[in-house]
């Protein structure tokens, strides 16, 4: 289980805006430690943002991507008090799901 | 000639328009990633630390006095440092964390002082900062200077501030001491005013965008040092606690802004 993400989602008119940070190191597996070794990779895969159970995004993230993600991105057919659920997996096969109520 | 002039001032003027837009640009930058400061991880994270049973003796640190009574957080932050009975010396809150992991949860305190920035228990002490300072997110600096040790601190603590020493003769003066001064595209605060106090006191610990690493204020002051060229303070050793109380006291009345985002 990783470390927990921030979320914040908001409604306005109909379209939901929804802000996450997430805590991953975001290692390119090209960098190399103090002792010259290089250290692996080890990266957020897949993204995918559910709410009221429906899928609203999916996203396949690489090495490209920065350490401590920062995600947003609006979708239609929410409202406040509804459910957003984030879940990332990553190379490794570790996982995190959080959840917030729409402001 | 005269097309040479005209040409130089040209390049001077195309200078200073750019000039002008990077730092627009920095804080176009800075403005959106504030929406979401990385350091809310590190203060997550602090949060559950300071909860779990954690060291020899298994213990949490909900019981750790950081000068407003154990266990209590808020408000915590813009009192330090300040003097403490059971230690009976003035502690900033990185030392009184110390303090607590050892007593407490039964660390050995030296051995973290000695352990480097961002290693081991140090990566525990920046994600607990990050935290105690979130919950103090707003108010205003407010050190005691009642305890005659508190007072000698200050005056210890400032005259530190302009002791000129090192290769280059610096001191935290040289850089810090005047209003309107920056470095490369860094503005820098003066630190013996109220106003520059409370920017630089309350925006530490800080992200820093540059390094990606949340940096306490002990990493900053030890930054200091070696920007300076001097030798390194020990960590929380008592000149970096004096600096601290000098910038506090200087900050009487600011709002805290910690954990900042820093370039």
């Amino acid at each position: 289980m990783g470390d927990p993400m921030r979320i914040r989602a908001k409604s306005s008119d109909g379209t939901t805006d929804v802000r996450v940070l997430m805590a991953h190191p975001m290692e390119t597996g090209f960098r190399k430690d103090s002792s010259g070794k290089t250290i692996p990779p080890h990266f957020i895969k897949d993204v995918k943002a559910t709410a009221n159970g429906k899928t609203v995004l999916t996203a396949r993230w690489s090495q490209a991507i920065s350490q401590n993600p920062y995600l947003q991105f609006k979708f239609k057919g929410a409202k406040p008090g509804d459910k957003v659920s984030i879940t990332w997996v990553d190379n490794k096969g570790d996982t995190r799901t959080d959840e917030a109520a729409i402001a | 000639m005269k097309r040479w002039i005209l040409a130089a001032v040209a390049v001077m003027a195309s200078h200073a328009a750019l000039a002008e837009s990077s730092s627009d640009a920095i804080a176009q930058y800075r403005a959106m990633l504030a929406d979401g400061n990385p350091a809310e991880l590190w203060e997550a994270k602090g949060q559950a630390l300071w909860k779990e049973p954690r060291g020899p003796r298994h213990a949490s640190l909900e019981r750790c006095d950081l000068g407003q009574g154990p266990g209590v957080v808020k408000g915590a932050f813009v009192r330090l440092p300040r003097w403490f009975d059971d230690t009976r010396r003035v502690q900033d809150l990185e030392s009184r964390l110390l303090t607590c992991m050892q007593d407490l949860q039964g660390f050995d305190a030296a051995a973290i002082a000695k352990t480097p920035f961002g290693k081991g228990e140090q990566s525990t002490i920046e994600n607990l900062v990050a935290w105690v300072a979130s919950e103090s997110q707003g108010m205003a600096f407010d050190l005691p200077q009642s305890h005659a040790a508190e007072k000698k601190m200050y005056e210890v603590g400032r005259d530190a501030f302009f002791f000129r020493a090192g290769p280059y003769d610096f001191a935290c003066a040289s850089c810090h001491g005047q209003e309107g001064k920056r470095i490369r595209l860094q503005d820098l605060p003066d630190l013996t005013t109220r106003k520059g106090a409370g920017d630089a006191f309350g925006a530490w610990p800080a992200y820093r965008v540059s390094s990606g690493q949340l940096w306490s204020m002990q990493r900053r002051l030890n930054d200091c040092y070696r920007q300076q060229r001097f030798p390194y303070p020990g960590y929380v050793s008592d000149v970096t606690i004096a600096l601290g109380v000098y910038l506090g006291v200087n900050a009487r009345g600011v709002d805290s802004v910690a954990p900042g985002l820093k370039r």
